[in-house]
């Protein structure tokens, strides 16, 4: 029980990486971004194709870090993911949501456009790559032996490290830096955010990059964490919006709360149940904070 | 290809069509007039089928394993398949409805995830991945089997005539234009005194059954299911974008884009089929790409879809429009959603 619990906490370091953006972008966008879970998996492949084709041509592959399943060339991979779906989530909204909000549409209609944002991500990645499940690395991995029986490999403390670096890094970015002020303001009120000369403009497109770099992050370490496949962001996105509103829509802090409470109950599950029946899980959490509280844990009143 | 071999295929294709139109219907009466995202189409599409499927089906046997196995008629099996369809979807409607727009959509994923799950992991339910064959056709023994389908697909529009008709009524009655006033602006509708969460809950049923009864009607006509039917794309991106260049609101126009889209998804793969296998594969992907650009090119480009909406709902107002003249152009937006703050 120990061993899923500590599981649990690297699986919702993941999705906090997902629930994080979705929220942040609720926030300002005010739709829930059903394209986020492809996002997530466009990112992996994109560190993917970096470590097998583009890398290894310029002598970077091959090399071990330490412990690792992978060596540096992954870190320049993952910078490059983040970049790369940053790029492609602005570029969608210039392309896509920019001109609906420019129209007035209603805000289901912007989710509906990220339905189709979503089969399009998809099917690029069919495209690229195939429907076979894809390995960053086939090497095998000794774990360590922690006290309570607990099994440890060292590519699970990466993946924790990594998404604690990048919570606290958001955070920072959120309170300290002039565009986060600039965010959290527009997310309490655009009009009035707008009115006392924040370009919310630019405020939205810093949001799709964030979120969609948070995203292409978590798309790499469950990559590292088990395999790519083209189906999973679309899958992931109930436990990411289980974990968004379990934390209270529109609140980071939620939602890193909300992605660990999911992630623990996820794996503590699979000691009863088969382990396919992880998004069943998050399935129910979510109906159940709907019931008991709508507004989630840290969520303001409606 | 013979005359006959061309009348088969046009059959086939239509029975497929068909059942995709009772689908679009089924979204329509949700999105199209209420204005309720469902993103888990092929959720309900999924109970429909099994219910039938376990419902019809003679006993498990040795080969298999599932549950029930009632050899009870095919429209008792219909019945029930909008009935079980409609009880989940007043499950999931109860929490959802009365939030955000984008919880009942997420909600609906979930659902039709997780029965997928279930589905494919149980086995004892509904013989697990292997899914159920041999499910059983009503009035099979009236003509040689080769030529069935015509049977099939008459019994099929039947049902969609049916649909359609009940829905066009339902529609223009007092409670379908409460529906499009929900759409429209739900805070007007509840200020006119309206209980909007019981209206929305009743929509999502109501199309929950049709769409229900659109999947025992899918699962008779292929006699075999698995989990894997059940793909998102095929249950629930085609759906939409069926409905949305159909016409989101009109239900003729989502018929109309049922009989479209299946016609250019099942052409453009006769041509692809032509192709080497890799290429046919790659091929394949283009589609699900088409797919997901239709779907955002129509909403940017022409969100009324082909038909846009029927105007005149009422007798009444049919009356008024004659004496003072056409009314006024509604805006061009598909449901022009309430506002959420």
């Amino acid at each position: 029980m120990a061993e899923l619990f500590v599981y649990g906490i690297i699986l919702g370091s993941i999705i906090s990486l997902g629930a994080i953006g979705i929220t942040l972008l609720y926030g300002i966008l005010r739709f829930g971004n059903f394209a986020h879970g492809d996002y997530m998996t466009l990112g992996g492949y994109i560190a993917y194709l970096m470590v097998s084709v583009a890398l290894p041509r310029t002598g970077l592959g091959g090399s071990r870090l330490g412990p690792l399943s992978f060596g540096f060339d992954m870190l320049i991979a993952i910078l490059v993911a983040i970049l790369g779906m940053a790029a492609i989530a602005i570029l969608a909204d210039w392309l896509v949501y920019k001109r609906l909000r420019e129209r007035g549409s209603a805000l289901i209609l912007m989710a509906m456009a990220s339905l189709g944002v979503a089969i399009i991500v998809q099917s690029i990645v069919y495209l690229g790559w195939g429907s076979a499940p894809k390995f960053y690395s086939t090497a095998i991995q000794r774990a360590w032996l922690l006290p309570l029986g607990i099994k440890l490999k060292a590519d699970q403390v990466f993946t924790f490290t990594v998404a604690i670096l990048l919570v606290a890094g958001v955070h920072l970015f959120l309170k300290r830096t002039r565009m986060g002020k600039a965010m959290r303001a527009t997310a309490d009120n655009m009009q009035l955010a707008r009115v006392t000369g924040i370009d919310t403009e630019r405020v939205i497109a810093w949001t799709w990059a964030i979120g969609a770099g948070l995203a292409a992050v978590a798309g790499v370490l469950m990559g590292i964490e088990a395999q790519l496949m083209p189906v999973m962001g679309w899958t992931f996105l109930i436990p990411l919006f289980a974990a968004t509103i379990l934390g209270g829509i529109g609140n980071p802090y939620g939602a890193f709360l909300g992605a660990m409470i999911v992630g623990i109950c996820q794996q503590m599950s699979t000691a009863w149940l088969s382990p396919a029946y992880k998004p069943a899980i998050a399935f129910i959490m979510m109906i159940i904070v709907l019931l008991v509280r709508p507004r989630g844990l840290l969520g303001r009143s409606a | 290809m013979d005359l006959g071999g061309i009348l088969s295929y046009v059959t086939s294709f239509a029975i497929v069509a068909v059942v995709y139109g009772v689908f679009c219907l089924g979204l329509n009466v949700q999105w199209g007039f209420t204005g309720l995202f469902n993103i888990g189409v092929a959720g309900f599409f999924a109970i429909g089928a099994y219910t039938t499927a376990l419902l019809t089906s003679p006993p498990a046997g040795m080969f298999s394993d599932y549950v029930l196995g009632l050899n009870l008629p095919f429209v008792v099996g219909l019945i029930c398949a909008g009935g079980v369809s409609g009880v989940i979807a007043l499950l999931i409607a109860i929490p959802t409805l009365r939030l955000r727009e984008d919880y009942l959509a997420i909600a609906t994923l979930g659902i039709a995830e997780s029965i997928r799950l279930v589905f494919n992991n149980e086995r004892w339910l509904a013989n697990g991945s292997r899914g159920m064959i041999g499910i059983p056709q009503p009035l099979h023994n009236l003509v040689a089997p080769q030529n069935y389908k015509y049977i099939y697909l008459c019994i099929a529009v039947a049902l969609l005539i049916l649909i359609y008709v009940a829905i066009q009524r339902a529609i223009r009655s007092p409670w379908g234009r409460v529906l499009r006033a929900i759409r429209e602006n739900e805070a007007t509708t509840a200020a006119a005194g309206k209980n909007v969460s019981a209206f929305k809950t009743q929509a999502f049923v109501f199309g929950a059954v049709i769409i229900g009864i659109g999947g025992a009607l899918y699962a008779h006509y292929t006699r075999s299911i698995t989990p894997e039917t059940f793909t998102p794309l095929f249950g629930t991106f085609l759906v939409w974008v069926m409905l949305t260049l159909g016409g989101s609101g009109s239900n003729r126009g989502a018929i109309l884009g049922a009989f479209v889209v299946w016609g250019v998804w099942t052409g453009s793969s006769f041509l692809s089929d032509q192709l080497p296998k890799a290429w046919a594969t790659q091929a394949f992907y283009i589609r699900y790409l088409v797919i997901g650009l239709l779907l955002v090119a129509i909403l940017l480009l022409r969100p009324q879809g082909i038909m846009g909406e029927e105007r005149r709902l009422s007798r009444l107002s049919a009356i008024r429009e004659d004496a003072t003249g056409p009314p006024e152009a509604e805006p061009p937006e598909g449901p022009v959603g309430s506002d959420t703050s």
